[in-house]
């Protein structure tokens, strides 16, 4: 396919991964910036995190290439949108290119917010999505999950949704994975990731 | 030579290993907490946290000076606390190398304020490292030890949130290992008498001489020619998103900060036609090149405040080489602040507090997020142990008028760290202040570091425990009360009691953090929709796992609901509901 040859031939490219706390975000951008490694680029990664353990906004943004120097996406570079949550890529919308790609958990978790403010939970979400861009993914990550029988590997099926627009080798993806998750699960994971990676 | 992703902290943390390093302590704080846990892998290095900043860097500094590589892990403020032996040992000079970690949080992303800690390195006359990624982040720990070794100074290294918390690769090597050198008894050096501080003060400015001579040619210093049109100077992460804006540009990038290399700038600054300084926060480097009379623009460009990023350095310069094509939609999307776990074990505490109208000065933990709606329990947040001073000020202050609605609010870390303090100020001083230790069993904001309440070691081994009640007692506080702050009732009456009486008193609610102790109290609750009136009172207690249905009647989120029964006891309809089994 010749977006490969694209692939091959960028400079830099700019992931943004992001959701809720306890879901599994940050293993997973330290999944993809292994394999980026493993693939021989250098690789940055940057984050937040140390407030309270559960429930907030979690963001991971990632960048590879043959040199990199910030470990922040510039406003309207990042490749693609890697969102666990249903709503959360909306508060990065500034940051994705004009033809990036969104990749979307169609999975809902309410903000406590929404009860004592009066911001509601965003409806007709894909729409919203569409207004800023045609390539759009959207996935049931938790159902596919719980099909495979634990709604723990959501981050795999995310990462094999991801896959498919990274020219990377399936193998460094699986052995990485082996890798970083804990040792029972290494089968599930796997599955997982081949899941994701028909969506 | 192997290579990892390491994060600035990891990258710390290995390179104090690969140096023959053998002491190192911290109390916790974001973002340099991950230091010491990773140091703590490392069995060949003896690594423990103290109770607070001041004795990490005392027993740290002792470490040194009996011979052995040391370092000292904080957070910004952190340096605060610790900045009476920092000083002072500017003067005393080491004898094996010691390092300081200064984490700074430009833009707060975990913090009360955004100080510059590199004022802290020039002020007390010792040599500072900034590194600007995780590679850097290891060497200069190195080298930075034996830049110590060779100048007798402590050695500050400055990093940010964003280095500290960063992943880049980084080249591993094994480590080397340093004989211990021998402890030798030295008055003239090491008792700082004022006859032999003023001898030392000599040699500290004869060292920042030194310092500046060596900043010309070093390791940590580099000219990167470009084009002569435009020189930079930065250090620190600023340069890392400077050379993304001016990939041209030539650049003077600055690891040694303090003392500054005015040879090397002048050099800089005379081949270069215009000169920009990229510094976040403060203008630490421009204030000092521009009083050389070199011209220079930095701040009246940038803002002094927040975090840098390629897009804030563009705009500020008007580089419009990068098309800003990145636009947002119009919608309002709900905000996600970090809350109160689901099951925490402060939330009762703050619901009656609230139910009895307190005033309440807080303190520094996750417990301060009961600042923010709904619960919206606190009056004060200021620094480490300032709830118990709060209190007592206020108290003098106002007299009778918040007599028996007064309260300090402390959690058993921070309370160790520096509430004892206040409290034995407040008992000596004959105030009646209230104060309430928050006891959860752990430091539990920064992700779950022991500390000497908690019978464990950073390694998890079994270790002394100290008795915080005791700890009161002794400070001379007659009645101390523990609750279950999970049984709302008890926890009322035990408040209504103790703000009664007409002496100090300090109330433990004592339970552990409910993620770090992994439990579950029952299986999810559940909600009779017949029988709730939407009142609302259940939101009220600000818990996740409440949420509202179709109709706006209560629906709890069973995959976040761990049965603590808070909801269940403020519910006066009884339409919540613990399932049977």
């Amino acid at each position: 396919m010749d977006t490969t040859r694209q692939k091959s031939q960028k400079d830099v490219w700019n992931i943004l991964l992001c959701g809720v706390g306890g879901q599994g975000v940050l293993v997973a951008s330290d999944i993809l910036i292994d394999v980026a490694m493993q693939t021989g680029f250098d690789v940055k990664k940057s984050e937040i995190h140390g407030m309270a353990q559960r429930g907030g906004s979690v963001v991971s943004q990632v960048r590879f290439g043959q040199k990199i120097y910030s470990p922040i996406i510039h406003q309207g570079e990042a490749d693609v949108i890697l969102s666990f949550e249903k709503i959360e890529a909306l508060r990065y919308l500034d940051i994705l290119k004009n033809d990036g790609i969104i990749i979307y958990n169609d999975q809902q978790i309410t903000p406590l917010s929404v009860y004592f403010t009066d911001i509601s939970y965003p409806e007709n979400v894909k729409e919203l999505y569409e207004q800023r861009s045609a390539h759009l993914v959207q996935l049931d990550a938790i159902a596919i999950a719980e099909e495979i029988g634990n709604p723990k590997v959501i981050n795999s099926v995310m990462l094999g949704a991801l896959s498919n627009y990274l020219d990377f080798d399936p193998q460094i993806w699986l052995d990485v994975i082996t890798k970083r998750v804990p040792p029972k699960t290494t089968e599930i994971n796997k599955i997982a990731f081949y899941a994701g990676r028909k969506e | 030579m192997s290579k990892a992703m390491l994060s600035g902290n990891e990258a710390i943390a290995r390179g104090f290993y690969e140096a023959g390093g053998k002491f190192a302590a911290a109390y916790p704080g974001t973002p340099s907490t991950e230091i010491l846990e990773n140091i703590s892998n490392y069995e060949e290095i003896t690594a423990q946290w103290a109770p607070n900043e001041k004795v990490a860097l005392e027993v740290a500094a002792g470490a040194a000076l009996g011979g052995v590589r040391s370092i000292a892990a904080m957070k910004h403020v952190g340096l605060n606390v610790a900045a009476d032996p920092f000083f002072s040992l500017s003067y005393q000079g080491v004898n094996a190398g010691i390092i300081i970690v200064s984490a700074d949080d430009p833009s707060m992303h975990s913090s009360q304020n955004e100080q510059d800690n590199r004022w802290f390195a020039r002020a007390a006359k010792v040599a500072m490292l900034e590194p600007s990624d995780s590679q850097e982040a290891k060497d200069f720990v190195m080298l930075g030890l034996k830049l110590s070794e060779d100048f007798d100074t402590p050695v500050l290294l400055r990093t940010t949130t964003r280095v500290n918390h960063s992943k880049s690769i980084v080249n591993l090597r094994p480590r080397v290992e340093i004989a211990p050198k021998k402890y030798v008894k030295n008055m003239a050096k090491n008792v700082l008498l004022p006859m032999n501080a003023r001898k030392k003060h000599v040699l500290v400015e004869e060292r920042l001489i030194r310092l500046a001579e060596y900043g010309y040619d070093c390791a940590f210093n580099r000219i990167e020619w470009g084009d002569n049109s435009l020189g930079i100077i930065c250090s620190g992460i600023s340069y890392q998103y400077a050379k993304e804006i001016f990939p041209n540009a030539s650049f003077l990038k600055l690891g040694l900060t303090n003392p500054l290399p005015f040879k090397l700038i002048t050099q800089f600054s005379g081949r270069v036609e215009k000169l920009y300084v990229i510094e976040e926060l403060d203008p630490f480097l421009e204030e000092q090149i521009s009083a050389r009379g070199i011209k220079v623009q930095g701040k009246e460009k940038l803002p002094m405040m927040g975090e840098y990023n390629p897009d804030v350095i563009a705009s500020a310069f008007a580089i419009g080489s990068k098309p800003q094509q990145g636009r947002n939609i119009a919608v309002n999307i709900p905000s996600r602040p970090p809350v109160l776990c689901p099951g925490c074990s402060h939330r009762g505490i703050f619901y009656v507090m609230k139910k009895l109208r307190l005033t309440v000065t807080g303190d520094i933990g996750c417990y301060t997020l009961a600042a923010i709606p709904p619960l919206e329990m606190m009056d004060t947040c200021l620094c480490m142990g300032a709830s118990v001073g709060y209190a007592h000020g206020i108290e003098k202050a106002t007299g009778d008028e918040l007599k028996g609605k007064l309260i300090g609010v402390i959690g058993d870390s921070t309370f160790l760290h520096s509430g004892i303090t206040g409290l034995i100020d407040l008992v000596y001083n004959q105030a009646v202040t209230k104060i309430c230790i928050l006891d959860n069993h752990i430091t539990a904001m920064t992700g779950h570091q022991e500390h000497p309440g908690t019978g464990l070691t950073l390694r998890r081994e079994a270790t002394n425990k100290v008795d915080l009640a005791e700890i009161c007692h002794a400070a001379g506080v007659r009645r101390v009360v523990r609750v279950d702050p999970y049984n709302l009732d008890e926890t009322i009456a035990v408040f209504k009691n103790e703000l009664a009486v007409d002496e100090p008193s300090v109330i433990i609610a004592d339970a552990p953090c409910i993620i770090r102790a992994r439990k579950r109290f029952s299986e999810p609750y559940y909600v009779d929709a017949n029988t709730c009136i939407k009142c609302g009172m259940c939101h009220r207690v600000g818990c996740p796992a409440i949420e509202k249905d179709e109709n706006g009647k209560t629906r709890i989120n069973p995959l976040f609901c761990i049965g603590c029964d808070i909801c269940r006891q403020v519910c006066k309809p009884g339409a919540i509901r613990k399932p049977d089994k």
